[in-house]
């Protein structure tokens, strides 16, 4: 009990005696490992390479300017690409993900069997990166655009299912029990007691998803899955700072455009 | 006629929340129901429509046995009852018009609903009830643009779409001001009177259950404890149904307060 009783009348404090020396026994723990940790880091890494870290930044960035903006020419197509590649992936995961989301979610799933492989679905799909993803589909459906949408859908479908069936999950329920007292079906009560109620939030997270997958799309011709990360890799290898440098900037450029336009669809739905 | 014989129900918590309720309601007739919070009024009216199914005990609405339907034919029953709910549960983003036809759910298919395809006729006599309610000039707001009394003058417009035998009202008024709270009792009273419904009202005020209703019934844990006309509600009665306390002051209030209700009634 945090009130104390003593001669002057009760004192109150947040945490009894024996808690708060556990609470800083906790922090101790915590800095511990910390310390610990930065010591192992320290052993293994070659502090040799690491002092002149400041000159080679500035040698390799005195190397990518000026930038090579002649290079853009090539690079419009693979940019469009890119953007497809987020845009389809998204799409196609949306499509998946409403389903699961309601398999998922405790107060529309069918049955606690289904709810837990709607969540077996969800945690697979979230677990693996997209590169990793793509690095699969490449080997098993050939290089090229197609892998890098599959791979954006596939880790998109958890992603999106996850968010959906937490926000089904916090709905009012006085809104569906209400639908439920006029005598409506199942599927009515979910198109008029819940659906109205999850839109803002689909609408956010797949706004927010399709941002995320731009950025990721991005590195996807890394492993040869199509998009600007082809361009980036072999820009890399061949040493053309020059080309590496307006890479980034479309990048950079292409990410702004896209928080953009999800700040926009946000404004409007909420 | 809504008959309720020996009803009971008990919660998975292991909570007792009505016990062996007989009650019997004859068409037309408003009845009021009072009692302490969780005195179980709002599982009882809940029972009638089965949102919540009793354990024990038979309901039925007509000749028809409530308590044993099948879900399908229990969807076609709840046609008959329009409910109406304490924080008007509407469906906040839709707007006042989808609200109102949402009464029509058991009428109509799911992709009829799903596009909005309502029939004419059901259109017509949305626009002629929220006409009635006073709101026709809102039917294209959202729901959540509303003040609480305009919502819950949706809400009866939702219940009464659905052409019922019954209303089940719980607690209309628990969360609107004195003069709202008359106005929508009146408003629910009237209409049950204009189509001869009768309904069920759950409340919290007294006052409001001996101005507006022609019978109370008291629930207390699950009981029925008083059942009759609302001047019998004297001292001993309220100290049964509610517990012990000074309840002179809220019965002279009584009298104060019906006249002033009925000069409010015949000024409007």
């Amino acid at each position: 009990m945090p009130t104390i009783e003593t001669q002057d009348g009760p004192v109150w404090k947040r945490r009894t005696t024996a808690k708060s020396l556990l609470t800083w026994f906790c922090w101790l723990i915590g800095v511990a490992i910390v310390v610990y940790c930065w010591e192992l880091v320290s052993e293994r890494t070659i502090w040799f390479f690491v002092q002149d870290a400041g000159t080679q930044a500035a040698d390799m960035a005195s190397r990518m300017v000026p930038p090579k903006w002649d290079y853009m020419d090539v690079l419009w197509q693979p940019v469009w690409d890119t953007i497809n590649i987020a845009t389809l992936g998204t799409g196609i995961a949306l499509v998946f993900a409403v389903p699961v989301a309601f398999l998922a979610a405790r107060n529309t799933t069918p049955h606690p069997t289904i709810r837990a492989i709607a969540l077996l679905v969800i945690v697979s799909s979230r677990s693996i990166n997209s590169l990793i993803w793509a690095l699969m589909l490449v080997a098993i459906i050939g290089p090229g655009v197609f892998a890098g949408v599959i791979a954006i859908a596939l880790r998109s479908v958890g992603f999106c299912a996850k968010l959906l069936y937490e926000s089904i999950e916090e709905i009012d329920p006085r809104q569906v029990e209400a639908i439920t007292a006029t005598g409506a079906t199942r599927a009515q009560q979910l198109g008029y007691g819940i659906v109205p109620q999850i839109m803002p939030s689909f609408a956010g997270i797949s706004v927010f998803r399709w941002d995320i997958n731009i950025r990721e799309s991005t590195v996807l011709g890394l492993v040869g899955a199509g998009g600007i990360g082809i361009q980036l890799d072999a820009s890399i290898s061949t040493l053309a700072w020059t080309q590496v440098s307006v890479i980034l900037l479309v990048i950079l450029a292409t990410v702004l455009v896209s928080e953009w336009v999800s700040a926009k669809v946000r404004a409007a739905i909420i | 006629m809504l008959q309720l014989k020996s009803v009971s129900k008990r919660y998975k918590t292991g909570d007792l929340a009505l016990k062996n309720v007989t009650l019997e309601i004859p068409d037309g007739q408003v009845l009021a129901l009072i009692g302490p919070s969780g005195a179980g009024k709002s599982t009882l009216i809940r029972c009638i429509n089965r949102l919540v199914d009793p354990t024990e005990g038979s309901i039925t609405l007509g000749d028809l046995e409530i308590s044993s339907l099948s879900s399908w034919a229990l969807r076609k029953a709840r046609r008959r009852m329009g409910m109406i709910f304490q924080e008007y549960a509407l469906v906040e983003r839709l707007t006042v018009m989808e609200n109102v036809l949402s009464g029509r759910l058991g009428y109509v298919g799911f992709w009829q609903s799903w596009f909005r395809r309502f029939p004419a006729k059901d259109i017509k006599e949305a626009y002629r009830l929220l006409d009635r309610v006073g709101l026709a000039h809102m039917a294209d707001k959202r729901a959540d643009e509303l003040s609480g009394g305009q919502r819950q003058r949706v809400g009866i417009a939702r219940a009464l779409i659905q052409d019922p035998a019954l209303l089940l009202v719980d607690e209309p008024t628990a969360s609107l001001d004195p003069k709202t709270s008359r106005q929508i009792m009146r408003l629910i009273c009237e209409l049950c009177d204009e189509r001869k419904l009768s309904a069920i009202i759950n409340i919290h005020d007294v006052l409001l259950a001996q101005m507006f209703a022609k019978r109370v019934v008291g629930l207390q844990l699950g009981e029925i404890v008083y059942d009759g006309p609302p001047d019998g509600l004297g001292p001993d009665v309220l100290t049964q149904i509610y517990g012990e306390e000074d309840w002179e002051a809220t019965i002279r209030k009584v009298e104060d307060e019906d006249e002033e209700g009925a000069e409010e009634a015949a000024l409007s």
